[in-house]
Formats: structure tokens, C-alpha cells, sequence
């Protein structure tokens, strides 16, 4: 049994349960009543596993970054999440809620998006099993994410522009919500992160699980212990962290490490670093810590990756930290930057920004030589190119 | 409850009407003249919108009325003073709407104090669920005598709609369809859902919102429940119109048809 599996209710410890306004109670009742006894099934098992390894195309590598581990001193492993079909580990998520919906008879997906990863998983998974698909995006994002804006629509999804607040992720997720509580029958919400009411932070986490399940058996094939020291995994919502946490939890060897955005530093007021920043309150239907002004009004965050570009993060991560479970820390922009261009050099691997976060901590920490460290490589950085072109002077 | 709700829904069974409005809005200092306007113009009871930059249950007019209040620099603290000497002023019911972060900010308790001392009846926080209510609330709101209002919806069960009933103490808002606010493009009859609620016989009188907003829907709602509760409509109005006694007359007269 995971020790953070969460209370009936939804909460770890004090963080999560379903803050949700009664016209979205019945949608998030059905889901908490109904989504264990439907994951759970044999047969759903069975269909997700087939899907991944055929259509994502898992097992993921577990690649061993000699270059890495030779100028930091340990043995540092790339879980590479970017090999995953449509570029990130997104997609565990969309596959795995798209059965659940399925199986609830849904016949219509709505979703959030920031940079377009989760819109593109999907679409993607809509496209694969004949599904209405609706992907709410904010207008700022739209404009500055437009390659994802088409593979969407490429896709056969409808982007639906969120214009309301400040046009970004957080809007995006209000719209999208908004539209739930208006299709309340038919409609199912595919949430990308680890955030949102109950039982979502859950359910998120195990299609996930499925990272750390298959590190441990890569690491246990490779150096005959299936712990490594460190797990280090980039922290938005945290959906990827908590895929790569998930099995290493309170095994007394593993620590695990999430990397937030620090922005242009966590006090220069442009910064996305929630667990530095925040206080505990409610958003988007979950108590956790979230970045707000001291009258309790959401503060719009900023990163350089739109992915970690989100003012909460999932109670779990709220849970981890405060319990100490888990280590939280953040690195810049800038540190973000030239790790992705020194992976993209050194091995070979142009990781997305988001990710590009993770390899960056490996510089602020001291290892001994036979530490083995595992980073998550959430996703590719195809997406990122304007990025790179830009503040790297390619 | 408090004795001002309870007078209005003794003295008072049908075509009740209760205008939201958001704090700040359009300017940072219309809260009390509003209130007073509406007061004169004969609404029976009001709602005070605290501005949220995240309002899940409300629709663009009402949001982007609280983006402007926030703007204008409305705070939970500000409209405690502005509210200060309401009670001098006036005797209709006022009930405080809004959503749950700002408010545990604040402080659930120092919060419910300072309603109390200001005069405030009632709280609609949609955010907060019913079971967090019961056990982290409703000790509170009876110490400070303020009345929680509910939301119920087509899609509430028997069931559901009667544990709210019980943990009601003011009013049920029933939500007329599954929508976010200002959904007003036509405003379905469900005469069933509305019928149906009749037939419970809750214990708490039933107010109609969402959609309302003319006569013909104002109507239509009272003859399913004790009264209704405009807020988008009315926004718009003072968008356009203006705030002054005669606007805030019209729209009510309009209304009541």
C-alpha cells in the first residue's frame, strides 16, 4: 500500500478534498465513487498496459548519462519521458482518463492547456478513441504556443480561447471547469496535473505511477538495487513528479527532490516557486499552497516554461513537503537555460524546458560517487525551440 | 438566523427579490450607496459580492466586474470599514457572497466576527462544500448567528437536496439550471425540478438564481419558490445606467414588471 494514498475525502493530511461548488458536486461524486473500482479492474489494467506499450511506446529507457555522471561525480540516470508518442509523459494521464471516461459513458472530453502538452496528449488519445474533444487554452498561451495550437486542431479538437482573468493556464483551468458545470451529463474533464478536487490529485498520480514502477525495475536489472538515492523531477502542478516519486515513497533510501520554477528569482516577484511563495488556501477546488496576494486574490506566475507556469501545485506535493518526505527546491529561468543547452550538447538530448529545470539542480548538490541519481526527463524540446533560439543566441 | 432574515421570511412568502452586487464596482466607494438605492427602490434583501480573481461558479459579466473591483483595490478588509455604520442606515437583510480562499486568508473566525459586528446576515461561499461545513463551520456560524446559504442544482439528488435542507439556516439557493451565472439566453422552465423541490417541503424557504432577468422570468421563478436573485442582469444595468436612485428604481420596477 502507498502510505500517501489519500483520505476517503481526499485529503493528505490537510491538503486536497474537493472545495467544488455544488453544480460540480454530482460530476466529482460519480468520479470519487466510481474511479478505483474502474482503474482497479483487471481488464482496464489490461487495456491501459497494452496501450502504453503499443500506442505511447513504453517501457521508457532508463538511459545511464555517462557524460552527467562523469562531471557530477555519481551515477545519474535519465528516465526519458520525452520518448513517450506526442513528446512528455502527458499522455500516461490522457490514456488512462480516456478508458475511465469510456467506461462512464462520457462522450465528450474537455481539457486545460498551458504550452499545449497536455491539450496535444489529449486530442491525441480523443483522436485514438473516436471522442468529442475540447481543449480550453488561454489567449495569451495561444498566441504564444501556436505550433501545439495546430497539432491540436490537426488532432480533430476544437481550441477554445480563455479570455478571461489573464488569459493563461489558471483561466484556461476556470473555462474549462466553467464548461464541466455547463455539460454536466456528457462531458468528462481530463485534468493534466496533479490539482483540481478529489479524487483527480489521485487518479493523476496513478496513471503516472507507471515512471517509477518502471525505474525500479530498469535500476534493479542495471545496478541490482532497485532504489536510487535521489529521484529529481521538475514541479508545476506535479504530475510528473509525482509519477517519478510515486513507488520510492518512505522506502528510508530514496530521496526525492522536486524542482519548481524560480523564475527570475523566488523574491523578484516573477516566479512560480509555489512552495516558496505560497500560502495554504483553495484552488481549483484543492487546499494546498498556492502563490496569492495577502487578501487571498490568485497571483499570476511566471516561468520561462509554460509548463511549470502555475500559481498552486497538487496537495500531494503540499503533503510531501510539509511532512518532509519530499525536498523542494528551485532554480531560475537562466539555470534552466543552460542545463538544456549543456544536455543538448553533452548527450545529445534537447530536453524541454520544463525538464531542463530537474538536470539543473544536479549543479547545486554535493553527491558521493556511488550515489545513483535518477532525473526525470518529462518531455522533449521540440516545443521550446523559439525559446532556446532566443535567450541561447543560436 | 439572524432576526432580520427571519422577520423577512416570516412577513413575507412570495416574489421575494434579492440583488447581487459586487463590492467595488464599478467604483471603490458605491458599496453603501448601492445598498441604500437598492434599499429605496424596495428589494427586499441584498447580496454583496466580495470580489475573487478566480470565481468558478459566475459567468463573464460577474467575473469581470471583480477583476475591476480588485483593481480598484477591494479587499475583504476595506469592505468591513465601508460596511461600518450600515446598520445605521439601514435595516434590510445583507447577505456576503464569495469564495473560500479569500475568506480563510482573513480568517474563518475573526471573519464570521466581523460580520456579526457589521450587521451581516448571511454568507453564500460556493466554494465550501457542505461536509467541511458541518464540521469545521456550523459552530461558528451559530456562535456569530450568521445564516449559511446553500446552492442546489438540477443535478442535486433527493437525497443531497435534503441534507443541505438540514444544514440550512436562512434560505435554499436553487440554482435554476446547471450553469454558471449570467447563463441567460433562455431560461428553462424545468417545471419538474422546480416542482419536485416544492413537493420536499424543505424546512428553509427556496429562492430562485441564475437567469433571472426580466419580468417574465422574475415571474415564472415565483411561482416555484418564495422569491428569486438577480445579479448578472443588475450588473449590466449599473454598467450601463449608473448607480444613481432613479437607475436603481427602474431596474427594480422593470423587473417586478
Amino acid at each position: 500500500m502507498n502510505t500517501f494514498s489519500p483520505t476517503k475525502e481526499g485529503f493528505y493530511g490537510e491538503f486536497g478534498g474537493a472545495f467544488v461548488p455544488e453544480m460540480l458536486y454530482p460530476n466529482v461524486l460519480e468520479l470519487q465513487n466510481r474511479y478505483r473500482e474502474i482503474i482497479e479492474t483487471d481488464a482496464f489494467q489490461k487495456e491501459f498496459s497494452e496501450l502504453l506499450r503499443d500506442y505511447v511506446g513504453r517501457p521508457t529507457p532508463l538511459f545511464y548519462s555517462k557524460n552527467l555522471s562523469k562531471e557530477h561525480g555519481a551515477h545519474i540516470y535519465l528516465k526519458r519521458e520525452d520518448l513517450n508518442h506526442t513528446g512528455a509523459h502527458k499522455i500516461n494521464n490522457t490514456i488512462g482518463q480516456i478508458l475511465v471516461a469510456k467506461k462512464l459513458n462520457k462522450k465528450r472530453i474537455i481539457a486545460e492547456t498551458g504550452a499545449g502538452q497536455h491539450g496535444v496528449a489529449t486530442a491525441t488519445a480523443c483522436a485514438l478513441m473516436g471522442l468529442e474533444c475540447v481543449i480550453y487554452m488561454g489567449a495569451v498561451d495561444i498566441e504564444r504556443q501556436k505550433p501545439n495550437v495546430d497539432r491540436m486542431k490537426l488532432l480533430g479538437a476544437e481550441v477554445v480561447s480563455a479570455t478571461s482573468g489573464s488569459k493563461t493556464l489558471k483561466d484556461a483551468t476556470n473555462e474549462a471547469i466553467r464548461a464541466w458545470i455547463n455539460n454536466p451529463v456528457d462531458t468528462h474533464y481530463i485534468i493534466g496535473s496533479v490539482v483540481g478536487p478529489h479524487p483527480y490529485p489521485d487518479m493523476v498520480a496513478m496513471f503516472q505511477s507507471v515512471i517509477s514502477e518502471e525505474i525500479k525495475l530498469q535500476l534493479k536489472e542495471k545496478t541490482g538495487s532497485e532504489n536510487p538515492d535521489y529521484v529529481i523531477a521538475c514541479l508545476g502542478g506535479g504530475s510528473n513528479a509525482i509519477g517519478a516519486f510515486y513507488h520510492f515513497i518512505d522506502n528510508n533510501k530514496t530521496k526525492p527532490i522536486a524542482v519548481e520554477a524560480g523564475g527570475e528569482g523566488v523574491y523578484s516577484g516573477k516566479t512560480a516557486a509555489t512552495i516558496a511563495l505560497g500560502k495554504k488556501g483553495i484552488i481549483h477546488g484543492s487546499k494546498t499552497y498556492l502563490i496569492q496576494t495577502e487578501d487571498g486574490q490568485i497571483v499570476e506566475p511566471h516561468s520561462i516554461s509554460a509548463g511549470l507556469d502555475y500559481p498552486g501545485i497538487g496537495p500531494v506535493h503540499a503533503y510531501l513537503n510539509d511532512t518532509k518526505k519530499a525536498t523542494v527546491v528551485s532554480v531560475t529561468d537562466e539555470e534552466a537555460l543552460e542545463a538544456a543547452h549543456e544536455l543538448s550538447q553533452k548527450d545529445g538530448i534537447i530536453p524541454a524546458l520544463e525538464s531542463a529545470h530537474a538536470l539543473a539542480y544536479l549543479k547545486k548538490m554535493t553527491f558521493k560517487k556511488e550515489d545513483v541519481v535518477v532525473i526525470n526527463l518529462s518531455g522533449r524540446g521540440d516545443k521550446d525551440l523559439a525559446t532556446y533560439q532566443k535567450h541561447l543566441k543560436l | 438566523m439572524s432576526v432580520r432574515l427571519t422577520t423577512l421570511f416570516e412577513k413575507k412568502k412570495s416574489n421575494i427579490l434579492s440583488v447581487y452586487f459586487t463590492a467595488g464596482y464599478p467604483e471603490i466607494n458605491d458599496t453603501l450607496k448601492i445598498v441604500k438605492n437598492l434599499d429605496a427602490a424596495g428589494v427586499d434583501f441584498i447580496e454583496i459580492g466580495m470580489p475573487f480573481s478566480d470565481p468558478l461558479a459566475d459567468g463573464p459579466v460577474i467575473q469581470e466586474s471583480s477583476q475591476k473591483a480588485i483593481q480598484n483595490g477591494m479587499t475583504i478588509n476595506l469592505l468591513f470599514e465601508q460596511l461600518t455604520d450600515l446598520r445605521k442606515q439601514t435595516q434590510i437583510p445583507v447577505v456576503l457572497m464569495g469564495y473560500l480562499n479569500p475568506v480563510m486568508q482573513y480568517g474563518e473566525e475573526a471573519f464570521l466576527s466581523k460580520c456579526a459586528e457589521v450587521g451581516i446576515d448571511g454568507l453564500i461561499l460556493p466554494d465550501l462544500p457542505m461536509e467541511i461545513y458541518n464540521q469545521d463551520w456550523k459552530v461558528l456560524t451559530k456562535k456569530f448567528d450568521i445564516s449559511n446559504i446553500f446552492l442546489i442544482t438540477p443535478q442535486s439528488s433527493e437525497e443531497r437536496i435534503k441534507a443541505i435542507d438540514n444544514a440550512s439556516n436562512g434560505f435554499v439557493y436553487v440554482v435554476s439550471s446547471n450553469s454558471i451565472t449570467g447563463t441567460n439566453k433562455k431560461f428553462d422552465r424545468q417545471a419538474e425540478y422546480y416542482n419536485s423541490i416544492k413537493q420536499m417541503n424543505l424546512k428553509n424557504p427556496t429562492l430562485i438564481g441564475f437567469g433571472i432577468h426580466d419580468s417574465e422570468t422574475f415571474k415564472e421563478a415565483c411561482q416555484y419558490s418564495n422569491g428569486v436573485i438577480v445579479g448578472t442582469a443588475f450588473i449590466k444595468h449599473i454598467s450601463k445606467q449608473g448607480i444613481c436612485k432613479d437607475s436603481i428604481s427602474s431596474f427594480v420596477v422593470q423587473l417586478k414588471g
